[in-house]
C-alpha cells in the first residue's frame, strides 16, 4: 500500500510503482474528471497539478507523486484562479465535446497563476501541449483573457 | 453527481434514472397517451421520415414535468460537441414557455422504435428534429394552459403560459408549471390542428444569441460522463491486441507472460470478421485485468502469431500510383452534359491538374471505449455512440439476446466525427462482458489502437481538366474522382463511389458549363473506409475549388469574379437535373441547389475579408466555397508563409447560409471547429500504409493543430437566405472549403500550388 495526497486528502491505494497517476486516480480512486487521450504526454487531456505545476499524469508514475500535493479538476474550483477559469469557460462557451477541456482548464489555471495577464503569444506557448480536436482554440484564448480580466476586477 | 443504480455507479448527465422515473411518475408527470402525429402520407419519404425509425413527435416521449417545476426534456440524438443536447432542448423549452434554468436534459437510450431515428450523422439532427420538437413543446404549452383554465373555471382563451407559469391576467392568477403537473397529466391530448406554434417574434431562445449549455458546467468541472467514466464495484478492464493488418487473425498466441502481470485476470480471443466486416470487430486477443494499466502491460507481454492477409502488401506509395493511373482513364460516368470532346477539341486553352488526398483518421480526443454488463439474461451497455440503435442491434446479436433484453445507454461522446457510428468497439465490450457475467466490463482503446484500427477517411486522386474560350469562359469541365468507397465495408467487390459519395461535390457541381463530364474509375479498398466529418466533400471540394483558382489564373481573371461567372445566373437547380437522386435524403422539390445563395456566401466572405486588397510579400488571401449537407459555406483565409515555410493563419473569414439559424452561437462554434479540422487535414493529416499497417501511431506522427496554428481570428458570418427556405446542416459543411481556401491563399502568397495533401514540409 502507498499513500498519495490528492485534492487535500490522503488516500491509500495498492498500485505498482510504474502505474501512471492517471490510471491510479481514475481506476483505483475513482475520480474520472481527468481524461486519457494519448498515453504519451502528447495531448494534455490528462493534465493535473503536482505542487501547483501542470503535469501529464498519463506518463507520471505514481511513485513520483509521493510527498507531493496532487490537484485534479475535481478540486480546482477551490482555487480562486481555477474557479474564474471555469466560469470564463462557461461564459465564453468554450467546450464542444468537452473531453479535453478539463486538461485545458488545468493548464490555463497554471498559466494564470503565474502570469495574470498573458498575451496571446504567451497563451499559445503555455497551452500548446493541450490538443482540442474540436478546434476550440480561439475561444480558449478568449476565455483566458476573460478570466484574466475577472481576476483583476476581483469579480 | 454520482448515484448508485443497482450494483453500478453511474453518472447519467446529472440525473439519476431511478430517481427520475420515481420522482416524475409518482408526482404526476405530463404523460400524454394519444398516438399523435403530424406526419403526412408521402409516396417517397424524405428527411427525417425517410430515416430508420422515422420521426416521433409524441410529447410524452420527450417532456416530463415534476411537481417541483423541473422540466425534463429528453434528447435522442448523441452529443459529440455540436451542442445538440442544448439546442434541441432549447427549442422545446421555448415553445412550451419553460424557463431554461429549470430544464434538465435527459439522454435517451438507444431505441428507434420508441424515439424515432437516433443516428447522429449527416448534419441532420436539427433539420429533422426542429419541427417535431417545436410541436412537442407547443402541445405541452397548450395543455398547461388548459389545465390551469379548467382549475380556475375560466376560458382557456383567456390564459397564457409565460416563463414557466400559466397566468390569467384579468383574474391576476398564476400557477407554476410544477403546480399544474398533476392536472395536466389527466388531460386528453389536443388534436394537432388545435396547436398553435409560436410566431418568430415570440421566441425566447430560438435564434437568439446565447452561450447557454446543458453540459458546460459539468464539462469544466469534470462531472460530465463520457464513455470511460461509467464505474462499478468489481468492474474489469480490457485492452485488445488487434491484427496489425486488416484481414489477418491470430493463428496462435502465448499468454503465459501476460498472465504473470499483477492484476491480469484473463486472456481471451475475440472473434473477428474479415472484409466486408461492416461494424463488426476485426478480432484479436483481449487482456482483461483489474485496472487499465495492468491490462495494457499484459497486452505488451502477449506473444501473438498473426496470419497472412490479402492486404499485407497495402502500401500507400504504390497505391497512390494506382489511383493516379486510374484517374488518367475514363471510368463510370456519373453525369454527362453537352459534348465534352468537342469542347476540348475546339478550346482556345486547356488546363489539367491531378490532386491527391491521403487517408485521414478521425482521432477524437476520446478514443473508442465501451462498458457492458451481462446479468440475469439482460445486457446493459454504456457507450459514446453516434448510432445507438445500431449499437443495440449489434450488442444484442453478440450476446444472443432479443432487443428488449438489451439496453444501450448513450454517454457524452468525447468527439465522434463519424468514427463512433461504428459498433466494433461496443461488440468487443460485449464479448468481454460475456466472459465475466454480472460484472461490468470495459474495453478501452489506446490512441495507437485508434489510429491503427480506424474506419479511415478514403484516399483519392482527383483529375480535373477544363477548357476556356477566347473570352476566358469555361466551355468544358471534366472531373474524375478515384477513391476506395465506404460501401466496401458492407459488400464485396465494391469499386465505385456510391450516390452518397458522388453527390458530395463531384457529380452535383452547380456550374453553368455547357459541356461537362463527371467520371469515377473504380479502385479496390485495402482497409476499412468510413465516414469522416463531411466525407467525400473533402477531396471533391479540395480538387474542384483548387482547380477553379487555377483556371482563373489561366484565364487571367480574378478568382472571385471567375467563380461567380462559372456559377452563372441565379437559379435553383433541381438536384435530379444534376443526376443526383440522393440529395442528402431530402425532398428535391424543397431542397434545391440555389446558386444565388452560393453567390451570397462567397460575396459575404470576400467582402468581410477585404478581398481585392493588396497583401505584402509572403502573405495572401485564398477563397473557396462549397455546397454540402444542404447548406452553403464560403471561406477566405488570410495566410502568411514565413521564410522557413511555416504558416501563420492571420484570419479565417467564414460565411454560412444554413437556412433558419436556431442556435447561432453553436453554428459559429461549429464553423470555428470545422475551420480547425480543415486546417488539420490540409497541413498534417495523413495515415499512410506500409506492409498493410498504418505508419502513424500517436499524436507525434499523426499531428493535429495545436493552439499556435489556430487562426489569430475566426470571423463567422451567418448569412440570412433572404427568403423562406428549409433548414440546412451545420456540423459538417464548414469543413470542405477550408483546405482549398488555405492552399489558394498559399498560392496567392507564394505562387506555389499545393496539389497534394497534407502540405507537410512542401513549403520548406
Amino acid at each position: 500500500m502507498r499513500t498519495i495526497r490528492l485534492n487535500g486528502e490522503e488516500h491509500r491505494l495498492d498500485a505498482p510503482d510504474d502505474m501512471p497517476l492517471l490510471w491510479a486516480i481514475r481506476d483505483i480512486l475513482g475520480l474520472t474528471g481527468t481524461k486519457f487521450g494519448c498515453g504519451m504526454g502528447l495531448c494534455g487531456a490528462c493534465t493535473m497539478h503536482m505542487d501547483g505545476q501542470p503535469i501529464r499524469s498519463c506518463v507520471t508514475p505514481i511513485s513520483a507523486a509521493e510527498g507531493r500535493e496532487i490537484t485534479t479538476i475535481e478540486a480546482i474550483s477551490k482555487d480562486s484562479v481555477g474557479e474564474k477559469v471555469q466560469q470564463a469557460w462557461v461564459k465564453v462557451g468554450v467546450p464542444q465535446c468537452g473531453y479535453c477541456q478539463c486538461g485545458q482548464v488545468m493548464s490555463a489555471t497554471a498559466l494564470l497563476s503565474r502570469n495574470s495577464s498573458p498575451k496571446d503569444s504567451e497563451i499559445d506557448e503555455a497551452m500548446s501541449g493541450n490538443i482540442c480536436r474540436c478546434g476550440t482554440y480561439n475561444r480558449i484564448r478568449k476565455a483566458i483573457h476573460t478570466a484574466s480580466a475577472d481576476l483583476k476586477g476581483g469579480a | 453527481m454520482e448515484k448508485t443504480f443497482e450494483n453500478l455507479t453511474i453518472t447519467n448527465h446529472g440525473i439519476d434514472r431511478r430517481g427520475f422515473l420515481k420522482g416524475v411518475g409518482a408526482t404526476g408527470a405530463l404523460l400524454l397517451t394519444a398516438n399523435w402525429s403530424w406526419s403526412q402520407e408521402q409516396e417517397k419519404k424524405y428527411g427525417g421520415e425517410g430515416m430508420s425509425g422515422g420521426i416521433k413527435n409524441d410529447p410524452k416521449l420527450f417532456i416530463a414535468i415534476s411537481q417541483d417545476g423541473t422540466v425534463y426534456i429528453t434528447c435522442t440524438r448523441s452529443e459529440m460537441g455540436q451542442g445538440i443536447r442544448t439546442s434541441l432542448a432549447l427549442v422545446v423549452a421555448d415553445e412550451m414557455e419553460a424557463d431554461w434554468k429549470k430544464c434538465r436534459v435527459v439522454q435517451a437510450e438507444g431505441d428507434e422504435e420508441k424515439y424515432g431515428n437516433q443516428n447522429t450523422d449527416g448534419s441532420r439532427s436539427m433539420r429533422h428534429w426542429y419541427e417535431p420538437m417545436r410541436q412537442c413543446g407547443a402541445v405541452a404549452r397548450a395543455m398547461l394552459e388548459q389545465a390551469a383554465s379548467f382549475g380556475w373555471g375560466v376560458d382557456p382563451e383567456d390564459v397564457r403560459a409565460t416563463k414557466h407559469s400559466v397566468v390569467f391576467p384579468r383574474g391576476r392568477r398564476r400557477a407554476g408549471f410544477g403546480e399544474l403537473a398533476e392536472a395536466v397529466a389527466r388531460l386528453p391530448v389536443p388534436s394537432g390542428a388545435a396547436i398553435r406554434l409560436k410566431r418568430p417574434n415570440e421566441f425566447r431562445y430560438i435564434g437568439k444569441e446565447q452561450t447557454l449549455s446543458a453540459d458546460g458546467e459539468d464539462i469544466v468541472s469534470g462531472k460530465a460522463t463520457y464513455g470511460a467514466d461509467i464505474r462499478s464495484v468489481g468492474m474489469v478492464y480490457a485492452v485488445v491486441a488487434r491484427p496489425p493488418v486488416f484481414g489477418s487473425k491470430a493463428e496462435s498466441y502465448d499468454e503465459v507472460d501476460a498472465l504473470k502481470v499483477k492484476g491480469v485476470l484473463k486472456v481471451m480471443e475475440i472473434e473477428g470478421a474479415t472484409a466486408p466486416s461492416e461494424f463488426k470487430p476485426i478480432g484479436g486477443i483481449a487482456v482483461v485485468a483489474e485496472n487499465t494499466w495492468a491490462a495494457m502491460k499484459g497486452r505488451d507481454a502477449l506473444k501473438i502469431k498473426w496470419s497472412e492477409s490479402p492486404n499485407d502488401s497495402y502500401d500507400s506509395k504504390v497505391y497512390r500510383k494506382s489511383l493516379e493511373e486510374a484517374s488518367t482513364k475514363s471510368g463510370k460516368v456519373i453525369r454527362s452534359e453537352g459534348d465534352l470532346d468537342e469542347a476540348f477539341a475546339s478550346a482556345r486553352k486547356k488546363h489539367a491538374a491531378t490532386y491527391y488526398l491521403p487517408h485521414i483518421a478521425h482521432a477524437p480526443m476520446e478514443p473508442p471505449v465501451a462498458t457492458a454488463v451481462l446479468k440475469d439474461d439482460f445486457l446493459e451497455v454504456w457507450a459514446p455512440t453516434q448510432a445507438p440503435q445500431a449499437a443495440r442491434t449489434h450488442a444484442a446479436e453478440r450476446a444472443g439476446l432479443p432487443l428488449e433484453k438489451t439496453r444501450v445507454n448513450v454517454t457524452l461522446l468525447g468527439g465522434g466525427f463519424g468514427r463512433k457510428s461504428k459498433a466494433d468497439f461496443i461488440n468487443e465490450a460485449v464479448e468481454v462482458a460475456k466472459a465475466f457475467p454480472g460484472k461490468a466490463a470495459r474495453v478501452q482503446w489506446t490512441r495507437e489502437d485508434d489510429l491503427r484500427h480506424d474506419y479511415l477517411h478514403t484516399v483519392s486522386a482527383e483529375y480535373l481538366e477544363a477548357s476556356l474560350d477566347s473570352r476566358g469562359k469555361v466551355t468544358g469541365w471534366l472531373h474524375r474522382s478515384v477513391a476506395p468507397t465506404i460501401t466496401s465495408i458492407f459488400a464485396p467487390d465494391q469499386r465505385n463511389q456510391a450516390a452518397f459519395e458522388s453527390n458530395m461535390g463531384h457529380g452535383n457541381v452547380p456550374f453553368a458549363v455547357p459541356n461537362l463530364r463527371i467520371e469515377n474509375p473504380g479502385i479496390d479498398a485495402h482497409t476499412r473506409i468510413g465516414w469522416f466529418r463531411s466525407v467525400s466533400n473533402i477531396p471533391h471540394a479540395f480538387a474542384a475549388q483548387s482547380f477553379v483558382s487555377e483556371m482563373a489564373e489561366e484565364a487571367g481573371k480574378d478568382h472571385l469574379k471567375f467563380y461567380l461567372d462559372l456559377l452563372g445566373e441565379d437559379r435553383e437547380i433541381d438536384p435530379r437535373d444534376m443526376n443526383d437522386g440522393w440529395n442528402h435524403g431530402e425532398d428535391p422539390e424543397t431542397y434545391t441547389v440555389d446558386t444565388a445563395r452560393l453567390g451570397k456566401v462567397i460575396e459575404t466572405a470576400a467582402k468581410e475579408a477585404g478581398w481585392g486588397k493588396r497583401s505584402r510579400k509572403g502573405r495572401g488571401l485564398g477563397l473557396a466555397v462549397h455546397y454540402s449537407f444542404v447548406s452553403y459555406v464560403a471561406a477566405v483565409l488570410d495566410v502568411e508563409v514565413k521564410k522557413d515555410g511555416s504558416l501563420v493563419i492571420h484570419k479565417a473569414t467564414m460565411a454560412i447560409d444554413c437556412g433558419p439559424q436556431i442556435n447561432p452561437d453553436r453554428i459559429r462554434s461549429q464553423m470555428e471547429g470545422s475551420c480547425l479540422m480543415g486546417i488539420a487535414l490540409a497541413t498534417t493529416g495523413e495515415i499512410s500504409f506500409e506492409n498493410g499497417t498504418p505508419v502513424q501511431s500517436n499524436f507525434h506522427d499523426y499531428q493535429v493543430p495545436r493552439i499556435p496554428l489556430a487562426p489569430k481570428e475566426i470571423a463567422v458570418h451567418l448569412v440570412d437566405p433572404g427568403k423562406e427556405v428549409e433548414l440546412g446542416g451545420v456540423g459538417e459543411p464548414g469543413v470542405p472549403p477550408i483546405a482549398p481556401a488555405l492552399c489558394n491563399a498559399i498560392h496567392a502568397a507564394t505562387g506555389k500550388r499545393i496539389r497534394s495533401l497534407p502540405i507537410g514540409d512542401q513549403l520548406a
